[in-house]
């Protein structure tokens, strides 16, 4: 797969959102950059606060209208810039064009209305179908996601947890969307579930070719369905690449190298963990030059004081002075 | 393992909850031994009764019936005089760093309770024992008036741990203290947890639905379904050779952080837990397993030997 002349789906350009509150200003997503090709995944990969949901709201336009500001950037999707559209017409593509799964299956249902009501509501919206159709559609989609249609008229509180996400998938899919994006949309599960879960959007990747950015913190989850993964720190996205580069590349981001170092593996024995030290930064005070120095086993002077480049190795981009191979490493 | 002593035991501990559909069996006919110094591990999905467990043994929540040995002593036969005693050197850590902490209460307060109520250190003492605590955990002295809806996750969870270790226990239940956390710092607290449990000699009883982590601290692991111990054995031994087929389905469902595991094909298994609510008789995971034959609900299956370290409850293995 060459990835020039694959077909773009998707293009952010240097976007950056701001939270603001009375005192300060959170700076949620700095300078992020990134685009997907049609019937992509790609991993989302970060820590809590690292930015990914809100990336994934802007992208949606539901970022809070009062405390949130977009200083910055570009979306394009499918040639037209989001971030400028009117309303309306967001209005036509949310739930279309881009549908989200959100991340807590529990609270992003209505307790008041049955599931085909809540599948059925996205389909009135967007599909001139007569009642009929509709109810074709939804069973269809039902089954899709491996739920009996005969429990269509059921409520929410009636779904176990696994079952919950399913209909909230179900949702998501109910338009064929060209891209979803899908926040944490197992951390809520038994692995067991999960597993169910993740069989199934492969499946769905396969059959309906959807574009998928899947956010996580999960580097199995990554692992097994991705075909790309950026990495997000402190709002930035510090590495990005095929499955391949980021899992099996030489040179890797020390933060990417920290990640695989705090999960236990259970193939190889070993005594002790290796985690990154300390925490992440306070979004309102970033440190200057690499936001990553103040934890960085391998800090250097520079990095303390020049925001690294972007250095690209054919697919693999990496934010790191570490691979800054003009200069002697210091 | 008959010469390492034996600091913890149940003996066919039963937890039911009366509810108005009959009776919910949440911890049933369960029979652990934890040696002195060392972690059992017990996993399982959401409803199979791990939590309960764990607070039965402490007695936070009172069993039906069976015994709970610790140090030989019947603890369910205490009084609540003596139970209060055995409570210092039996310890909790909870799930939720965000909900188990009184949020009036500052880092020191927090740790100190326990330390004024069982009257164990005079007050001048005290600042210096909390900060002893603080530095044990990894919390900066600065967070000594910080109340904790300053702090994050990891650090909570470190308060939690501080004050647990406060009366210096021989025991802690564990109950999922990393689940809540992000990688890096679950990494962080699992590496302290285990430093504490060499330092202090401390024995674990560590609960949790992660078995990456679950295989890293513990020495032996239970794996329970619908309040069973459905297997046990040695760490290594269980993930070298798993014989439960539900077992085996967890352990098939965990994602590996390699692409080599990619192109494999999961078995993962249909459906999902049943009620707890009166049981059918007879093997609780039948419903789903995909081995399963009309002997498996015919009766209860027992656990059973294979071999010196490792237990199973199935009909396949049923002598």
């Amino acid at each position: 797969m060459n990835l020039n002349k694959e077909e773009k789906i998707l293009e952010i350009k240097d976007l950056s959102v701001e939270y603001t509150t009375d005192e300060e200003v959170v700076k949620a997503v700095n300078h992020v950059s990134l685009s997907l090709n049609k019937g992509e995944t790609i991993g989302l990969v970060g820590e809590t606060g690292a930015g990914k949901t809100t990336l994934a709201l802007t992208l949606m336009r539901l970022l809070p209208k009062v405390s949130s500001r977009i200083p910055q950037g570009e979306v394009f999707f499918d040639g037209a810039d989001l971030l400028q559209l009117p309303e309306s017409e967001m209005r036509k593509i949310r739930g279309e064009k881009i549908s989200m799964i959100f991340q807590d299956p529990m609270s992003s249902l209505n307790p008041v209305l049955t599931v085909s009501d809540q599948i059925g509501e996205a389909l009135a919206l967007h599909m001139d179908l007569t009642a009929e159709e509709k109810e074709k559609r939804i069973d269809e989609i039902l089954r899709l996601v491996g739920i009996d249609e005969g429990r269509k008229k059921d409520y929410p509180h009636q779904f176990s947890g696994g079952m919950k996400q399913r209909v909230v998938i179900a949702m998501a899919l109910a338009c064929e969307p060209e891209l979803l994006l899908a926040d944490e949309p197992t951390t809520a599960l038994d692995v067991t579930i999960q597993a169910q879960i993740l069989n199934m959007m492969q499946d769905l990747k396969n059959k309906i070719s959807t574009s998928i950015i899947l956010i996580t913190h999960d580097l199995g989850i990554v692992a097994e369905i991705c075909d790309k993964v950026a990495i997000m720190y402190a709002g930035e996205i510090i590495e990005y690449g095929k499955v391949k580069d980021i899992y099996e590349g030489r040179d890797r981001h020390p933060y990417t190298v920290g990640l695989f170092g705090s999960i236990p593996d259970l193939e190889v024995e070993s005594h002790r963990l290796h985690p990154i030290d300390g925490l992440m930064p306070d979004p309102t005070k970033l440190p200057h030059g690499c936001k990553f120095h103040p934890r960085c086993p391998r800090c250097m002077e520079i990095c303390k004081t020049m925001q690294p480049p972007e250095y690209v190795d054919g697919t693999h981009m990496v934010h790191c002075h570490l691979f800054h191979h003009e200069q002697p490493l210091g | 393992m008959p010469d390492k002593k034996i600091l913890l035991e149940t003996k066919d501990l039963k937890k039911y909850f009366h509810t108005p559909i009959g009776d919910l069996h949440a911890v049933d006919g369960v029979s652990i031994q934890i040696p002195e110094g060392e972690t059992l591990g017990v996993v399982g999905e959401s409803g199979c009764g791990k939590s309960t467990l764990g607070h039965s043994i402490l007695r936070l929540s009172e069993p039906n019936s069976g015994q709970v040995l610790f140090d030989g002593k019947d603890i369910l036969k205490c009084s609540k005089h003596g139970i209060r005693k055995l409570r210092t050197e039996m310890q909790i850590i909870f799930q939720d760093p965000y909900a188990s902490l009184n949020p009036r209460l500052t880092v020191s307060e927090t740790i100190a309770q326990p330390m004024s109520v069982n009257k164990l250190c005079r007050k001048v003492e005290l600042e210096k024992r909390v900060l002893e605590l603080m530095d044990t955990v990894g919390l900066a002295s600065r967070l000594y008036n910080a109340y904790p809806h300053e702090l994050d996750g990891g650090r909570r969870q470190r308060i939690g741990i501080a004050r647990a270790l406060a009366l210096n226990p021989r025991f802690i239940v564990c109950d999922e203290p990393v689940s809540a956390l992000d990688v890096s710092i679950q990494a962080q607290i699992l590496n302290l947890l285990m430093d504490l449990q060499e330092e202090r000699g401390l024995t674990y009883m560590f609960i949790t639905h992660n078995l990456s982590v679950v295989k890293h601290i513990s020495n032996e692991i239970m794996v329970m379904y619908l309040g069973q111990c459905i297997e046990k054995a040695n760490s290594k031994e269980l993930f070298k050779n798993p014989l439960h087929p539900y077992t085996q389905a967890l352990l098939d469902a965990i994602p590996v952080p390699r692409l080599q595991s990619r192109d494999k094909e999961r078995k993962s298994i249909k459906g999902e837990i049943v009620s707890p609510i009166d049981p059918a008789p007879g093997c609780r995971f039948a419903p789903r397993c995909p081995r399963a034959t009309a002997k498996c609900t015919e009766r209860d299956i027992p656990l059973q030997n294979v071999s010196e370290n490792h237990q199973v409850a199935c009909v396949q293995f049923d002598k």
